[in-house]
């Protein structure tokens, strides 16, 4: 697979850390790759004898699968290391655990952390790549890929589109990564939601804020819902999750008001009935899944283009 | 008897004393003894060694009227020995240390233990500050007559604030009892709780939990107005935002007997400083807008701002290299503090005068304590600067124990070359 454009990055830890032609390079990579899994033999040899850690501080099933199929398919070893049986649960600080799997040598390591800046400080300490699924508040950058790349094949294109999402934008490293990957790629972005969810200062990230969530939805081409985490509701940031539902949820009326053809989309996992409507989630609009398939394409292709190449050999 | 000196053809610079000129100072027997334009007279100088200060400035030595010493409880941070060490070299010839210690000074026997190794072992004077509450728990007042007995000079629950207003007022009535002076560490903690970063655009961007100015400007009012209606004085420290310094101004202005004090991170740094999740620029109050700077600068250059302290709080590497949400508040600044404040000298912000004002003469008014001044009898407490000297800031060249500094690898102009503690030397580059 000849990629003529060479990928600067050795980590992936921020979609705003990535320009324009590198987006537009992982998504065609990707797309070049999609064809593998659908194969009756899964699997190329690209990544032989290269070492991948998904390192999980955080409990996750789609995205630590999904990295772990996008390795296995391009041959890489990969191990997986979750906190329960991690040594941060005996007390080790992020820098030590970085160390010690550096002594390993691996190629790259996945992290998931609860903490803004994690994959940054595990980065800082290591000479493996790291690949940021998902730190804190902050990104998750190939959420934010796999979401581009699923309205790129469905739409033929990103310039120009409204992208409309609604949820908890303060507290979404999804909401983060799509609101910096759809700008840069030319999509206009309108974000709504409890006010009390919208943090200051997003515009300055890209985002329109629109006043209500009918003025997000209204002509948009792409409707994203977000999962809101029944947590924050210890914060007085809404008052009940039914009061949300009401309020704020993505109701088949909502969507009514959207383009006639635009794609409903969640990062999952989805609380059904709050911050969408079932029906639309599992309707024909829908390409929830697609997002899940697409998923690990983007994963492959940043494995690829971060360890392939193939630079080292 | 010590040693006499006479620094010679300086440029002495003694608001204090409304002196701004070439000259020389003599002191003898740890005091100083004069200062003459002209040159000292030959008589006079016989006893003394020579110290050529041409091209330098002689001021009345710094005072810092803000510093964490760690010591008791966290020697492994700082002591009151590596402290006031860093403390010579930067220029400062005492310094007012903060009660949250381990365990806190809000007792006779902890302040009477940090004056005692003070004088063991300190490079500079050691002014103690008591806690406000006991344990610095915000629940009922520490013993202050007694600290006072045992040698503080005022009282702040710095580190976290005094959210119950009626506590607070009490200690401003009370502290009038015994002489002390009320500081203030201004935060309403219901808007900053579990904020790590000014809140804003930079804050959403890394994902980090910010704390919005009027968290500090909300305490700022409510401390102002129980300084208003008890007519006790009180101190704020850190002062950060725009806000604040116009909350200030304004409440001046209507005769509140309130002084205030920057720290040299707040006129030089924003919060872009904490970019790349930087935990070397994480502290409290956090780093803020270039709109906050220039409003900082213009509350020195026009006296709203009373005093430059640094905040110095030493941590050591396990605090700060962790994950941006756990790292420790706060960065040593003793050794940075004046090449830093004399950048706002030659940005027009203040005159060599006023510089010694808000770094030695009101601190020294504001506490209480001697120093400030090179009037003839005063103690020598004195601080030659070399105002051109340039220098890369770098770790090698750290004295504090703690190297949590957002300024290394920073070239700097100015610095003290000589400091000397009631003429014995403290310091000499």
């Amino acid at each position: 697979m000849a990629i003529e454009q060479p990928f600067s990055h050795k980590h992936v830890l921020s979609l705003a850390d990535l320009a324009p032609e590198d987006i537009g390079l992982v998504l065609q990579t990707a797309s070049s790759f999609k064809e593998i899994s659908q194969r009756a033999i899964k699997k190329v040899p690209t990544l032989r004898g290269k070492t991948v850690i998904n390192l999980f501080f955080e409990p996750s099933t789609r995205t630590r699968l999904s990295f772990e199929v996008a390795a296995k398919r391009m041959s890489a070893d990969t191990f997986n290391i979750s906190n329960s049986g991690s040594s941060t649960a005996k007390g080790e600080t992020l820098i030590d655990t970085a160390k010690n799997l550096a002594a390993m040598n691996p190629d790259c390591i996945i992290i998931r952390h609860s903490r803004s800046g994690s994959a940054r400080l595990l980065a800082d300490h290591i000479n493996a790549s790291v690949i940021n699924a998902g730190d804190g508040t902050h990104e998750h950058p190939s959420q934010g890929l796999l979401d581009l790349m699923t309205v790129q094949e469905r739409k033929g294109r990103i310039a120009g589109l409204k992208v409309a999402i609604v949820g908890d934008i303060a507290h979404s490293r999804v909401a983060h990564s799509d609101i910096i990957g759809f700008t840069r790629m030319g999509a206009e972005v309108h974000v709504s939601g409890p006010a009390t969810l919208i943090p200051r200062g997003i515009t300055e990230m890209g985002a329109v804020v629109a006043p209500t969530v009918q003025a997000a939805v209204a002509d948009a081409d792409v409707v994203m819902a977000l999962r809101i985490q029944k947590e924050r509701q210890q914060d007085p940031l809404f008052p009940s999750l039914r009061e949300y539902a009401t309020f704020f949820g993505i109701s088949r009326t909502v969507a009514e008001l959207a383009r006639p053809d635009a794609l409903i989309m969640h990062p999952g996992p989805i609380n059904r009935g709050v911050e969408i409507d079932p029906q639309l989630a599992d309707g024909p609009r829908s390409v929830i899944l697609d997002q899940v398939t697409n998923g690990v394409a983007v994963r492959m292709a940043l494995l690829y283009l971060i360890m392939g190449g193939d630079r080292s050999s | 008897m010590s040693q006499g000196w006479l620094l010679a053809g300086g440029r002495i610079i003694d608001p204090a004393n409304n002196i701004d000129g070439q000259g020389d100072l003599l002191i003898e027997d740890g005091v100083i003894a004069g200062v003459f334009p002209g040159g000292a007279p030959a008589e006079r100088v016989a006893a003394a060694e020579v110290v050529d200060a041409a091209g330098r400035w002689v001021v009345p030595g710094l005072i810092d009227m803000h510093v964490h010493l760690r010591e008791p409880g966290e020697e492994y941070k700082e002591t009151i020995a590596s402290g006031t060490r860093a403390a010579a070299v930067g220029g400062f010839t005492a310094v007012a240390c903060m009660p949250n210690t381990r365990p806190v000074n809000d007792s006779e026997a902890v302040t009477a233990f940090i004056l005692a190794r003070a004088r063991e072992q300190g490079a500079a004077r050691v002014y103690p500050v008591g806690a406000i509450s006991r344990a610095m728990q915000g629940e009922t007042l520490a013993p202050l007559g007694e600290m006072r007995r045992a040698g503080i000079v005022a009282v702040t629950d710095d580190g976290r604030p005094v959210a119950n207003s009626q506590l607070m007022r009490r200690a401003m009535e009370y502290a009038g009892n015994h002489g002390l002076l009320v500081i203030s560490h201004a935060e309403e903690m219901s808007l900053s709780e579990n904020g790590v970063m000014n809140e804003g655009a930079l804050a959403t961007r890394l994902g980090l939990r910010g704390i919005p100015h009027i968290a500090e400007e909300i305490m700022v009012y409510r401390d102002l107005a129980l300084a208003l209606y008890t007519g006790r004085p009180l101190h704020i420290a850190h002062v950060s935002t725009r806000e604040s310094v116009d909350l200030i101004r304004r409440a001046k202005a209507r005769g509140c007997p309130v002084t205030a004090e920057t720290a040299p991170h707040y006129f030089t740094l924003t919060e872009a400083a904490v970019d790349r999740y930087n935990t070397r620029a994480k502290m409290n109050p956090p780093l803020r807008t270039a709109e906050d700077v220039a409003a900082i600068r213009q509350g020195l250059a026009d006296g709203t701002l009373d005093a430059i302290a640094t905040d110095h709080a030493p941590h050591s590497e396990l605090e700060k290299e962790v994950e941006f949400d756990l790292a420790a508040n706060g960065i040593i600044g003793l050794e940075t503090s004046l090449p830093l404040s004399l950048a706002l000298v030659r940005d027009g912000v203040l005159t060599p005068s006023r510089l010694v004002d808000v770094m030695s003469r009101n601190p020294a008014r504001i506490l209480g304590v001697a120093g400030g001044t090179l009037g003839v009898g005063a103690a020598a407490d004195v601080t030659v600067i070399d105002p051109e000297a340039r220098f890369v800031f770098t770790e090698a060249e750290i004295v504090s124990k703690s190297r949590n500094s957002p300024f290394l690898e920073w070239e700097l102009q100015g610095r003290a070359v000589f400091t000397l503690l009631a003429g014995r030397v403290s310091f000499r580059r």
